[in-house]
């Protein structure tokens, strides 16, 4: 049995020492530049943060591949998990005119949007994949506003960091940092396949986010407010998902 | 004190000194990294394929598209139409989370191992030599393994030509795929790369190829552990965990 030296001791311990406020200066620094996920603490939270940082550190501006017409799935699945509430099939009654998108928050000029008025603005259409994290997947056109026109038209106060959107749908919210709420790619979905988005893919309304998973793409969003933390909602931990075990930041 | 001897006398690739190590520390603590890494990993995966066991080719597939094959197991997923009557509870959250996190431990821990190895390790240990080159050298080893003759001392200390090719296939041909087609499902990382998806024929070839992989590392891993039992399980995992050489029992 070797004995260990006091030099070794003394090393190992200012090695420790090292690495332990070279893990926090990391920490302080990851957080000040939005490298670190809501969910980042807990037995996983090392991986979130990984995933996520780098992500953002390496890959924040890039754009989800777009396709042919050709390419678009003959078969896409709707996955209807819940039925729609008595609400839901009220305002589906009629024809969604009084459907509304509330936003509210840290924003200049709070609101209230008709899909009417949605559509007014300058929209756009893409060809995308959409990836259920189940493993099952199609590709689709999706035609809505940008996410990031609508911000602007509601002007953000400079400490917003977080777009939070809320379904209409219990239990049914989620939320987006900046970067991805201002990407080109981030719609507010009102159509799919050149027609009006179906009820049963998130119709009339829905979030698309094509760089992250689909249970990111929230249907039937009714609400958005903007914050500067996401500890202000539900369990504090970004959005439903990590409350039921599943990650904030969706794109792996 | 003979087997010092004779582990002296003969000329090993592994330093026959009786207090170098077997396996050097970096080899040991990256191979039980990798171990616990890769034993989340298919735990979790499996668990991740259940919610959806129908394979796919192209970049895209779902229920209602004919699958390449399917597993004949129930879902996790209500929505899956499997046969079975009932469906399984659903898993995905803790796995998924479990999964990245050991595939970035194992990413990391590859890395280490690569930097270290390639000062000498790859080179001393796992490149096959001259000796092991010829086909008929070879045959003789699998001809002895498909007899399940005893291992002969020969092999404590030392690679054989078999164990060196498979060791490099998985070290640098099933781990560098199994990642890739990771990578490839991640919409994230495909914006990114979009070569990394392209090059695979789309991201359900990626899943359907991803998940092949797996079961060859699968069964690497039934045959490395059914070898270093038949090696002599003590004496094997003794050199992977302390490093000590086999030949040292004798004191």
């Amino acid at each position: 049995m070797k004995s260990i030296s006091r030099r070794k001791l003394i090393a190992t311990g200012l090695g420790a020492a090292a690495g332990a406020s070279a893990l926090g200066v990391a920490a302080g620094l990851g957080s000040k530049y939005g490298l670190v996920p809501p969910d980042h603490d807990g037995l996983y939270g090392i991986g979130e943060t990984l995933s996520y940082g780098a992500h953002r550190l390496l890959a924040s501006n890039s754009l989800a591949r777009e396709f042919p017409r050709s390419e678009i799935s003959k078969t896409p699945f709707p996955n209807e998990v819940a039925p729609p509430s008595e609400t839901f099939k009220r305002l589906q009654a009629g024809g969604f005119a009084d459907w509304r998108l509330d936003i509210d928050g840290l924003v200049d000029r709070p609101g209230s949007f008709s899909l009417a008025q949605l559509k007014n603005y300058p929209s756009r259409s893409q060809i995308t994949h959409l990836a259920c994290e189940e493993g099952w997947s199609y590709i689709a056109e999706w035609i809505g506003v940008p996410l990031s026109r609508i911000l602007d038209a509601v002007g953000l106060h400079p400490q917003a960091r977080y777009v939070v959107y809320f379904s209409i749908q219990r239990d049914g919210w989620d939320s987006l940092d900046l970067t991805e709420a201002r990407h080109p790619q981030t719609l507010l979905a009102h159509g799919m396949n050149g027609g009006e988005l179906p009820v049963g893919f998130g119709g009339p309304l829905r979030m698309r986010v094509p760089r992250q998973l689909g249970y990111k793409s929230v249907k039937f969003i009714n609400r958005l407010t903007l914050t500067d933390d996401l500890k202000k909602f539900g369990k504090g931990l970004g959005s439903a998902s990590p409350e039921g075990g599943y990650a904030w930041y969706a794109g792996i | 004190m003979a087997d010092s001897a004779w582990a002296a006398g003969r000329a090993s690739a592994f330093p026959a000194d009786s207090e170098a190590p077997r396996h050097a520390l970096f080899v040991r603590a990256t191979h039980w990294i990798a171990a616990l890494c890769f034993l989340a990993l298919l735990l979790t995966g499996f668990e991740i394929v259940v919610s959806h066991p129908r394979f796919y080719w192209g970049e895209t597939g779902n229920v209602l598209t004919p699958p390449l094959f399917k597993i004949p197991i129930a879902s996790s997923r209500a929505t899956v139409p499997t046969g079975y009557g009932y469906v399984l509870p659903d898993q995905n959250g803790w796995s998924r989370a479990l999964h990245f996190q050991s595939a970035w431990i194992l990413v990391l821990a590859g890395l280490v191992y690569l930097v270290f190895g390639s000062a000498g390790h790859f080179r001393k240990n796992l490149l096959p030599g001259k000796a092991d080159a010829s086909l008929r050298a070879l045959g003789t080893i699998i001809g002895n393994h498909l007899r399940f003759r005893r291992l002969d001392e020969e092999q404590a200390s030392s690679y054989n030509a078999l164990q060196k090719l498979t060791y490099l296939s998985v070290i640098f041909f099933l781990t560098p795929l199994v990642i890739w087609t990771g990578l490839a499902m991640s919409p994230g990382f495909v914006a990114a790369v979009p070569a990394t998806v392209r090059l695979l024929g789309g991201q359900q070839s990626a899943r359907t190829i991803h998940f092949f992989v797996s079961l060859a590392l699968l069964l690497f891993l039934v045959v490395h552990v059914v070898m270093v039992w038949r090696a002599g399980f003590t004496k094997r995992m003794r050199a992977m965990i302390t490093g000590s050489a086999a030949h040292r029992e004798a004191r």
